[in-house]
């Protein structure tokens, strides 16, 4: 068994109903049925999901890091944007 | 003893050996992941045997505890099926044994599942879960290496030789299985073997590998007639509490 034929996965998993999946990290599995399986032995052994999603990690597109001034520093002086300037009413709640 | 208390050590000692075979995985998988998953799957059997230990415990009511059944008996007092305590071999005969056996113990507790026996029926119906979810794991590998490359098919074919003459014990009956279906705690496993040799011949249909004729099985480990395999393995997995009887964790 080559290891090399198997490709990389990310694994996205959804902690419960309502939450949206985050990002737990990365495993080996030759197709995506296994990498579901391996995902569920390796990131959910302590109940930590309700719902997996896994993507081939050559499917993502990242940014740079070269271009992280250009992307991410101009809203550093932009605190405006920031929602914390409004009166939020109890009835609410939590945000 | 009972034959209740018989078919429980049976149940249990089936899954605390392939448990403790499996544990032998633990560091050595092929890849982080399938050794991870491997050492699932016996963490889901020891806490099975535990379960059908503290019950007989419960049953005999004397001083015995899981602890006694697990670790102060010897090879002809385990009654396990001479499948589960054959050697690991390479990846691919272990997941053709746990094939093999998650197929049959699905069944197996799919009747048990159904016992009259309150308790039994709790084990089955939590276990059930976790065992349908081996059966899956290992058809799939089965079926992938069956149906991958030159080397993994004769990997697979060397696998088939090695198992098949171990599977036809498991669909022996005895006395205890039919007082355990007059009683109505337990099932006859001569039942279950139409349904295993259904899901067997579809999987290995799909791993592109022939089932094969031969009938011949060999059998004894319900009577305590082991192969030499499972002396090493107590050996190693009783080898702490009989060395040190007042070992605490």
């Amino acid at each position: 068994m080559e290891k090399d034929n198997w490709k990389i996965w990310e694994v996205f998993i959804r902690s419960k109903n309502g939450l949206s999946h985050k990002h737990v990290g990365s495993l080996h599995a030759p197709d995506e049925e296994m990498a579901i399986k391996n995902a569920r032995d390796v990131y959910t052994r302590r109940s930590e999901g309700v719902s997996i999603w896994v993507v081939p990690s050559d499917q993502i597109t990242a940014s740079s890091p070269d271009e992280k001034e250009p992307l991410f520093t101009p809203s550093d002086d932009k605190v405006y944007r920031h929602p914390t300037f409004y009166e939020i009413p109890d009835e609410v709640g939590h945000m | 003893m009972n034959s209740k208390i018989t078919s429980l050590l049976r149940w249990a000692d089936d899954a605390l050996i392939l448990g403790q075979r499996l544990a032998e995985w633990c560091g050595h998988g092929p890849v982080l992941e399938q050794d991870i998953a491997l050492t699932n799957i016996s963490l889901d059997l020891i806490g099975q045997a535990r379960s059908y230990y503290q019950y007989a415990a419960e049953l005999e009511g004397s001083d015995s505890t899981e602890d006694t059944f697990a670790f102060h008996r010897d090879v002809p007092e385990f009654k396990n099926h001479l499948l589960v305590e054959q050697p690991n071999g390479h990846w691919g005969v272990t997941i053709l044994r746990q094939f093999f056996f998650d197929t049959y113990h699905f069944y197996l507790l799919e009747g048990l599942r159904k016992s009259n026996d309150a308790t039994i029926a709790a084990i089955a119906e939590k276990a059930i879960k976790e065992v349908s979810y081996h059966a899956q794991y290992t058809a799939e590998w089965v079926i992938r290496l069956g149906d991958g490359t030159e080397e993994s098919k004769a990997k697979m074919e060397e696998a088939l030789d090695l198992m098949w003459m171990w599977t036809p014990e498991l669909f022996e009956s005895d006395e205890v299985d039919s007082e355990a279906v007059t009683q109505g705690y337990g099932v006859d496993p001569s039942t279950l073997k139409e349904a295993w040799t259904q899901k067997i011949t579809q999987v290995l249909g799909l791993a592109t590998l022939q089932v094969p004729e031969n009938p011949w099985g060999q059998t004894g480990g319900r009577n305590g007639n082991h192969t030499e395999h499972l002396g090493f393995l107590l050996a190693e997995m009783q080898y702490l509490p009989k060395s040190y009887p007042d070992a605490k964790w």
